[in-house]
């Protein structure tokens, strides 16, 4: 097209034009490929055992990586993804090698149901028999056959006090016309569907047609206050100060307290969601016996404390909890309190009223 | 070359070079077009695999009004991309193409170094641009132009800002390459039959640069109608184009299905334009 007609062009005028148009043209097409992912090691020598984690960009300290390389004698290659989806679609495509990944608990589900992982050995993983009590009992894979949960946190509400001086302590706080216009809710429709759910008094699993319509009602309700629908950086319009008020998970607030100490994070009274970021092996791994004994490095109680601290996430590790800091520990938006956790909720799967979900979700974002 | 057998050995040779683009043509597009025809008949089964049942109904859960209406809106959007792409793009392109030689190449440089830097990168430098606190209404502010920031992040002209940002290098492009061949000569001759500078640009220079002009508009269109970070980042995701839908079907409900089926449907609607414009008698050259 016109494109190739205009270089052509040059070089019949200017071979000095001619030689930049190349380079431009070269340039362009290499700037429109995607960035090389961040974090991956240079290829290891031969005979040398690799693992291949796959996991959360900046879910993992490189340090501790390195550890687990001068225990084992191993190489850890590290890849990373940015969402669940994104991970099931590359190992639906075949996409094997990995022997570690991090899915989330409804991820785990899907994939345990459609084979895509490995079993474990119980006895090959030693730090994953003392688990925090929420995490003991997970409703996707209860026995821990197949998963081990890593990180966990909540789903709740980040505010800033200082413009929000009553602390909120319900939902409903996203339906204050006061707020409109500075409320950022997850692009998620689950967890956006979930919070409505639990303000009606509902389970955030609800499969009820009618109930699920009604939620749709209160989020149309809501769509004039809501300045935007993200999951991926809520934290930084919380220490902005272009939002008052975040759906969202605890850990990103957390990290926005850091920049702005007014930023307080509630888990609302009606309940929330509790998630886990859990690791497993895919089926295709070609080093189970390597692969375990990383997952039970990573649980290993000191490991695992670092990892909580660094991250702000809740670790899985009973043993931990010892060993994080108390300002960490005490923070709300990293370990629920004991009240919050009595009302906390999984998200599971609902079957074919996801379609339901999905369509109210679609005429939310098409009124 | 005139025998037979010359010709033969030219076709072969054609042949030969052509091969290994239909080659890659066919692996890497045809065929998996097809894969996602196919499955674009199938239904998802219940933990989102595909399941071959060969059914025509997730085309007709696309004729919902509901879905019709994404399809309206990214239409609109990318018709208004293309509109305001062609004003600003065509005086640049002629500027560009009318400047001296030396100064044509640094015009193309400027028009393509934002291509250096990745596309999501530069979505989020608009998104500084544009909020409450950002460059542009503190700029705007700061002299005195406005007492309080106007809100453009997250809206939908917010929207427009970010495609015609991304696409105008596609429209300049085609345009600069059409106006830098336009015959000098012929612009004098019309103004030496008198036509004013108006009828100049309508009867002379736009017929001639016509098919400048269509590629311009199709390297536009076609790209913003299947935009969807742009939606998501500069519109804050509160409404979705059809890219947005596609990607959400796709991953986030993960039916393949139905993802499929609207992305053929967005390819039915870019083919059928394009028909209806050949048919018109459009694309001569």
């Amino acid at each position: 097209m016109g494109f190739r007609i205009s270089h052509y062009h040059q070089i019949t005028k200017s071979p000095k034009h001619a030689w930049l148009a190349a380079v431009l043209c070269v340039a362009s097409l290499l700037a429109c490929q995607p960035a090389p992912e961040d974090g991956r090691k240079p290829a290891p020598k031969a005979g040398q055992a690799t693992l291949y984690y796959f996991t959360w960009s900046d879910y993992v300290g490189p340090e501790l990586l390195e550890e687990f390389e001068r225990q084992t004698g191993a190489k850890v290659v590290v890849d990373t993804f940015s969402s669940n989806e994104e991970l099931l679609a590359k190992l639906q495509s075949g996409a094997s090698g990995y022997d570690v990944i991090v899915p989330s608990d409804f991820m785990v589900a899907v994939m345990m149901k459609q084979g895509l992982l490995a079993e474990l050995d119980p006895a090959k993983i030693p730090n994953a028999q003392q688990l925090v009590g929420a995490l003991a009992t997970l409703p996707v894979d209860p026995e821990h056959r197949f998963s081990v949960p890593y990180l966990w946190g909540t789903v709740g509400i980040g505010y800033d006090s200082s413009v929000i001086p009553t602390p909120p302590d319900s939902w409903a706080v996203l339906w204050d016309k006061r707020y409109e216009g500075k409320i950022s809710m997850l692009n998620d429709q689950r967890e956006v569907f979930g919070a409505v759910l639990r303000l009606m008094g509902q389970s955030m699993n609800s499969r009820d047609p009618a109930v699920i319509e009604a939620a749709k009602a209160r989020l149309l309700e809501q769509k004039p206050l809501v300045k935007t629908y993200t999951s991926d950086h809520f934290d930084q319009l919380l220490a902005s100060g272009e939002v008052v008020l975040a759906h969202g998970w605890g850990g990103p607030v957390a990290r926005a307290m850091a920049l702005k100490p007014s930023i307080k994070y509630i888990v609302p009274k009606e309940g929330a969601t509790i998630w886990a970021d859990c690791l497993v092996i895919p089926r295709t791994s070609r080093n189970k016996e390597l692969a375990m004994q990383f997952i039970n490095y990573l649980m290993d109680r000191d490991v695992a404390a670092r990892t909580s601290e660094r991250l702000l996430f809740a670790s899985a590790s009973r043993g931990a909890m010892a060993l994080v800091a108390a300002g960490v520990q005490n923070n709300p938006a990293v370990y629920p309190d004991e009240a919050a956790l009595g009302h906390l909720e999984w998200m599971l799967d609902v079957g074919d009223a996801l379609r339901s979900y999905d369509r109210g979700w679609t005429e939310l974002k098409m009124k | 070359m005139t025998g037979s057998s010359g010709l033969r050995t030219d076709a072969r040779r054609t042949a030969w070079l052509l091969a290994p683009a239909l080659a890659w043509m066919g692996l890497f597009f045809v065929l998996p077009l097809m894969v996602v025809f196919l499955i674009s008949f199938a239904t998802r089964s219940a933990y989102g695999g595909v399941e071959w049942a060969f059914t025509p109904a997730n085309y007709r859960d696309l004729a919902d009004p509901l879905y019709l209406r994404i399809y309206l809106r990214s239409c609109v959007m990318a018709l208004a991309t293309t509109g305001v792409c062609l004003v600003l793009g065509f005086p640049l392109a002629y500027h560009m193409a009318r400047a001296p030689a030396r100064w044509q190449g640094i015009w193309l440089v400027l028009v393509l170094i934002p291509f250096w830097t990745n596309f999501l990168v530069r979505t989020y430098a608009w998104m500084n641009l544009l909020r409450a606190d950002g460059l542009l209404n503190t700029a705007l502010i700061g002299a005195g132009v406005m007492r309080a920031p106007v809100e453009i992040l997250y809206s939908d002209l917010a929207v427009l800002i970010g495609l015609v940002y991304g696409y105008l290098p596609f429209m300049v492009l085609p345009l600069y390459a059409a106006i830098e061949r336009l015959d000098r000569s012929l612009l004098e001759a019309a103004r030496d039959l008198y036509a004013p500078g108006w009828a100049v640009f309508t009867r002379v220079i736009v017929p001639l640069t016509k098919p400048g002009i269509i590629a311009g508009c199709l390297l536009v269109f076609i790209p913003s109608l299947g935009a969807y970070i742009t939606p998501d980042l500069l519109g804050g995701a509160r409404s979705m184009m059809i890219g947005n839908f596609i990607q959400h079907e796709y991953l986030v409900v993960r039916d393949w299905p139905l993802g499929s089926a609207a992305s053929f449907v967005l390819m039915a609607i870019v083919v059928a334009g394009l028909w209806g414009y050949q048919r018109a008698g459009g694309v001569r050259a």
